[in-house]
């Protein structure tokens, strides 16, 4: 049951994913995007990391989605119904992706994997609070400053002069 | 604290047991999601009435008042036109189905479903008595707030697909205010996870049947109780942060071009999250199914109980219900700029500092 609802969500995902990337449509290739998104959250719910599943809609579905609808709203004739994506660029795109491609490959080949059946978490909350408090507590603050900068910055871009 | 998949797999068989299992899962999850299928069809038909008949008695009127049911009509009295809104159901479902003909109707097809799934992931989440909920998570809370923010996503397709400058607009002004609103709500909901320690909602409830209600925790506590309600109201769109369907302005907003049954679906989200706004405040605020008499000390066995639950938080969820319409009958609408206003410099920075005082405040207690 478990595998059959696995695959339903990845195949949706790469499927969704394939959208993004191939549709002439720029709207709907955010509107894929969208379920892209949530598939991965999917994903991490069958890696029984709800918190992180939770998050990812959260921050991906519920902000970064909206900001790329309004970005791909506002940037071009705002009423028009025929934003066009254009792949350009397709060697360099595509060169970049195989790297990419096997970088992904040569890690998911030799890492070492868990396998067997997972115990139930519970309560992986306060476990992420701890290490994020305590063992990766520079790592965490060094991102928040760069979210800071990044947030004064657009501040900054968007203030009238 | 078992969750109602949990209980129904017992019900219907071991989940363990091979071939039974994906059979009673199904069987499970489908009861599951027609039992809130139906809350969520119940609540729009009693809203409706409810909202028709508020508005009528606060402007001095008697309001709908002439369909019965059966033959039994109430007269002028609050029950006076009580199958309105079932022949208001009949009437929208046979409605003519229209698509403007330069929309995007694939997106505008889809649209309502995002958000209607949106409010219907959310209701999973929602706890309605002790052991009642669908699926009892560990982040309650966490996850009531993540599927709710994904039903903005259907409002800006709903506005763009129309293509139509109302709905345009609507959708632009509804997602810039429910991505702000998010904030203050989350910020507020963070003191009682602070407070008791825990996401999940059946520990919330816990917590303050050990210790009192939370808003009357500590005056940060009624604070973010009353930032809670407000930024509540302004996350369902509803009167006096109606902008984004400001009738005198934009037509009905992003749902202008909507007609028959999926304007139904909007209104039947809209009327679920009023409903799970509400539920979430009188779970984390108010007790939850915690007996209002156990405030003063009072303790009777055969007052409590999963069912006295569920009675409670409905009872505690349709005040808020109403409160939201009395709002709405009393309160002028915002401009843009003041909804923006008062969200990023009034209840943002309160709700901030909140959080700091609750943290001192657990130290000092």
């Amino acid at each position: 049951m478990a595998e059959v609802a696995f695959i339903i969500v990845a195949a949706i995902t790469l499927a969704s994913a394939f959208f993004v990337v191939f549709s002439p449509k720029l709207m709907y290739s955010g509107v894929a995007l969208f379920f892209t998104l949530f598939g991965v959250a999917g994903l991490y719910v069958f890696l029984y990391a709800d918190f992180l599943a939770a998050t990812q809609i959260m921050v991906y579905v519920g902000g970064i989605m909206v900001l790329i609808l309004f970005g791909i709203m506002l940037t071009n004739k705002i009423a028009s119904t025929d934003l066009r994506q254009t792949n350009r660029g397709r060697f360099m795109a595509g060169l970049g992706a195989f790297i990419l491609f096997l970088f992904m490959a040569y890690i998911a080949l030799t890492a070492q994997w868990h396998t067997g059946s997972p115990q139930l978490l519970d309560a992986t909350v306060a476990k992420l609070g701890l290490l994020i408090l305590y063992q990766y507590l520079l790592p965490f603050e060094v991102a928040s400053i760069l979210l800071l900068a990044a947030l004064i910055g657009a501040a900054l871009l968007s203030r009238k002069k | 604290m078992t969750s109602v998949i949990d209980s129904m797999l017992k019900l219907f068989g071991s989940p363990q047991a091979a071939g039974s299992s994906a059979v009673s899962l199904i069987v499970a999850v489908v009861i599951a999601g027609l039992v809130v299928f139906t809350i969520m069809a119940v609540m729009a038909i009693v809203a409706v009435y409810f909202e028709r008949k508020v508005s009528a008695f606060m402007q001095d009127r008697i309001g709908p008042m002439e369909v019965g049911i059966f033959g039994f009509k109430g007269g002028k009295q609050f029950w006076g036109g009580i199958g309105q809104t079932l022949a208001d159901t009949v009437k929208l479902l046979v409605k003519e189905d229209i698509l403007p003909k330069e929309a995007d109707k694939k997106l505008m097809i889809m649209a309502p479903f995002i958000i209607f799934i949106a409010s219907f992931l959310t209701f999973i989440g929602v706890p309605l008595s002790e052991n009642l909920v669908v699926s009892d998570f560990n982040i309650g809370i966490f996850y009531v707030m993540a599927a709710g923010s994904i039903g903005v996503i259907g409002i800006i397709l709903a506005g763009w697909s129309s293509n139509n400058k109302w709905s345009l607009y609507g959708a632009l002004r509804s997602a810039a205010q429910i991505i702000s609103y998010e904030i203050p709500i989350g910020l507020s909901l963070m003191l009682v996870v602070i407070v008791a320690g825990s996401l999940n909602f059946g520990d919330i409830v816990a917590w303050q049947a050990e210790h009192r209600w939370f808003f009357i925790h500590s005056p940060f506590a009624f604070v973010a109780f009353i930032i809670y309600v407000i930024a509540g109201v302004a996350e369902t769109n509803r009167t006096p942060f109606d902008i984004p369907e400001a009738e005198s302005e934009l037509v009905a907003g992003w749902m202008t071009e909507y007609s028959g049954f999926r304007w139904s679906i909007f209104f039947m989200s809209e009327y679920a999250n009023v409903l799970i706004i509400s539920i979430i405040a009188s779970v984390v605020f108010l007790g939850g199914w915690l007996s209002p008499l156990a405030i003063f000390g009072v303790h009777f066995t055969w007052l409590e109980g999963p069912l006295w639950g569920l009675f409670w938080i409905f009872s505690k969820a349709v005040f808020f219900v109403f409160v939201m319409m009395w709002f709405r009958w009393t309160f002028p609408r915002l401009r843009v700029d003041q909804l923006m206003y008062f969200c990023w410099k009034v209840l943002i920075p309160f709700a901030l500092a909140n959080i700091i005082f609750i943290s001192v405040w657990e130290l000092i207690f």
